[in-house]
């Protein structure tokens, strides 16, 4: 596996006029100059696990673009851990901070700020779906590692052993932890070259991003995920049919 | 208005929510013989991926989506049935609630009632259910955003754990029942990758008080809390619709003064116990074990009202 791009390089690269982004207990923040404007950054870097603080202090940076008005896109740089797993932060509501950070993303998309995810790293289950992919579009860079869980964390709770799963990864990507796997699914939809600067790459990510979600088309395209976006499109069809008369009443009586 | 009475069913919603199938709370939640099915298990839409694991299938990928009445108004409905992979989010599964969400932007309901009961994402196709989690909590957001409340109803057998948790958040409204927990982690996944000693997850009365129904309704994490009938579901559901708050900026920074007070008040405590003392309850040792009212007299003693900041 390709080594990671380390932050300081990445932010070199994306901002070859220098920037004000800082780092902060693995909590990224500021902003840069991009083409004409100026691009907001936030993230998570050095594979940390994202708990209740971060969650909130990246949402209240999120928020604070959001007030400002003005259309300012938002980059969101990832090297994380999974959700931060504890009693206390399960006990004072994580589910609810996650949640809370992924919905000022998608506030700040549709309210006219473009939202960028940038996987550089590592980024597992609850950060990465309160972070990379509550962006409207998710580019990574070549030795980028998602996952949802690690095979030996699969293989606990599949009870298969490692090497049949190891074996599988090979030849089926919808189970399997790594960047190639999530390209598939739609998930990631571009990859960029570290050789190139990674401004124009932002840049071009912004101007051509999908007003709508194409996630299932792409995984549909790639095989990632062959059947999501046909039975999605089937239950908006289903969905606009006019009710007949007690047409096709699915019901379980209780008991039976 | 085409609201007509008819005949309730006394048994279909006096029955426990906590025991009965996806299928009959759906039909006990809704108007009497109104829910009408998309992709029916007749359809045998089953998962592409599970045969690579050598696992049984279900007709319907253990979600069912379709349309409904409630009180006489339309609304979209899903609900995940637990007792199959335990509700877990896998490619089919998923796309079936975002297929759902984005019918109600065309349809425009009165309400889409999310009835989860799931341990997250099904990991053997973990990436489809990881991707299809984030469509949903988009969907969310953009049926929210066009007025129309996105309620979550929370007490089945599986809880409401790791993505599931995050949609639940996504949601303008929850209702939760004393056995419905909601989480991110799960106290075996905690349990696993920290130890025992950090959480202990044999030790049910920590996980209920820690997870729990009543600690999310009194943390403010749910909005209401109900007895454990499909009928009390039903009556919360239905006064949720006009209570939900929309999709906006001054909703978030709302949320955002709220989570940031609740780390600033109760970020020190090791135990729900010490929270609610905080809260202002006499007797912290006896919430566990009070009934439905006696629980709602508790909330009615203490000074914190509701809050519309989801």
């Amino acid at each position: 596996m390709r080594d990671k791009m380390p932050l300081d390089t990445l932010l070199a690269s994306l901002f070859p006029a220098g920037h004000a982004v800082t780092v902060a207990d693995g909590l990224i923040s500021g902003e840069g100059p991009l083409t004409d404007g100026r691009l907001a950054v936030i993230g998570i870097d050095g594979d940390t696990a994202l708990g209740l603080e971060g969650a909130c202090f990246l949402a209240g940076c999120v928020l604070d673009v959001v007030r400002a008005g003005g259309g300012r896109p938002i980059l969101v740089l990832i090297d994380s851990d999974s959700q931060r797993m504890s009693r206390r932060d399960e006990l004072l509501g994580l589910n609810e901070y996650l949640a809370h950070l992924a919905k000022a993303l998608l506030l700040a998309d549709a309210q006219g700020h473009p939202t960028i995810g940038l996987l550089y790293g590592h980024s597992a289950a609850g950060a990465f779906i309160a972070t990379a992919l509550a962006t409207r579009v998710l580019a990574a860079l070549p030795g980028a590692h998602p996952s949802v869980m690690d095979l030996p964390s699969v293989a606990r709770v599949t009870k298969l052993p490692l090497e049949t799963l190891q074996d599988m990864a090979r030849s089926t990507s919808v189970f399997a932890p790594g960047l190639d796997n999530m390209v598939q699914t739609g998930a990631v939809q571009a990859t960029l070259d570290p050789g190139k600067p990674l401004g124009p790459q932002i840049a071009a990510l912004i101007a051509d991003s999908p007003a709508v979600d194409t996630r299932d088309a792409l995984g549909r395209e790639r095989g990632g995920r062959p059947l999501a976006h046909d039975i999605a499109a089937q239950v908006v069809r289903e969905a606009q049919v006019v009710r007949g008369a007690q047409d096709r009443v699915m019901r379980e009586a209780p008991g039976a | 208005m085409d609201w007509k009475p008819v005949a309730l069913s006394a048994e279909s919603r006096d029955q426990s929510w906590y025991e009965a199938s996806a299928r009959a709370r759906l039909a006990g939640l809704l108007d009497v013989d109104t829910f009408q099915e998309f992709i029916g298990p007749e359809q045998r839409q089953m998962s592409p991926h599970l045969p690579l694991f050598a696992l049984p299938r279900a007709f319907d990928d253990g979600m069912i989506v379709g349309r409904g009445r409630l009180d006489g108004r339309d609304v979209l409905a899903a609900a995940q049935e637990g007792r199959f992979m335990g509700g877990a989010f896998g490619e089919i599964h998923g796309a079936k609630l975002v297929g759902l969400l984005r019918a109600a932007l065309a349809v425009k309901p009165a309400a889409v009632l999310i009835l989860f009961d799931t341990g997250g994402v099904r990991l053997q196709e973990a990436n489809a259910g990881e991707t299809a989690i984030a469509e949903i909590m988009r969907a969310i957001t953009q049926v929210r955003a066009a007025g129309i409340p996105v309620i979550g109803l929370i007490g089945g057998r599986a809880g409401c754990y790791g993505g599931g948790g995050l949609i639940a958040g996504t949601c303008a409204h929850l209702v939760i029942s004393e056995g419905g927990r909601l989480s991110v982690s799960g106290p075996e996944v905690i349990e696993t990758n920290k130890g025992a000693e950090e959480f202990d997850s044999r030790d049910r009365a920590l996980v209920w008080r820690t997870m729990g129904g009543k600690h999310r309704r009194l943390l403010g994490a749910a909005d209401a809390f109900v007895a454990d009938t499909i009928g009390a579901f039903r009556e919360a559901a239905l006064a949720a619709i006009p209570e939900a708050p929309s999709f906006d900026l001054a909703t978030l920074e709302a949320e955002q003064a709220r989570l940031e007070a609740r780390l600033e008040r109760f970020g020190d405590t090791r135990d729900a116990t010490e929270i609610w003392g905080r809260l202002g309850v006499n007797d912290p040792a006896a919430v566990p074990s009070l009934t439905t009212e006696g629980f709602d007299a508790l909330l009615d003693s203490l000074p914190e009202g509701s809050h519309h900041a989801r």
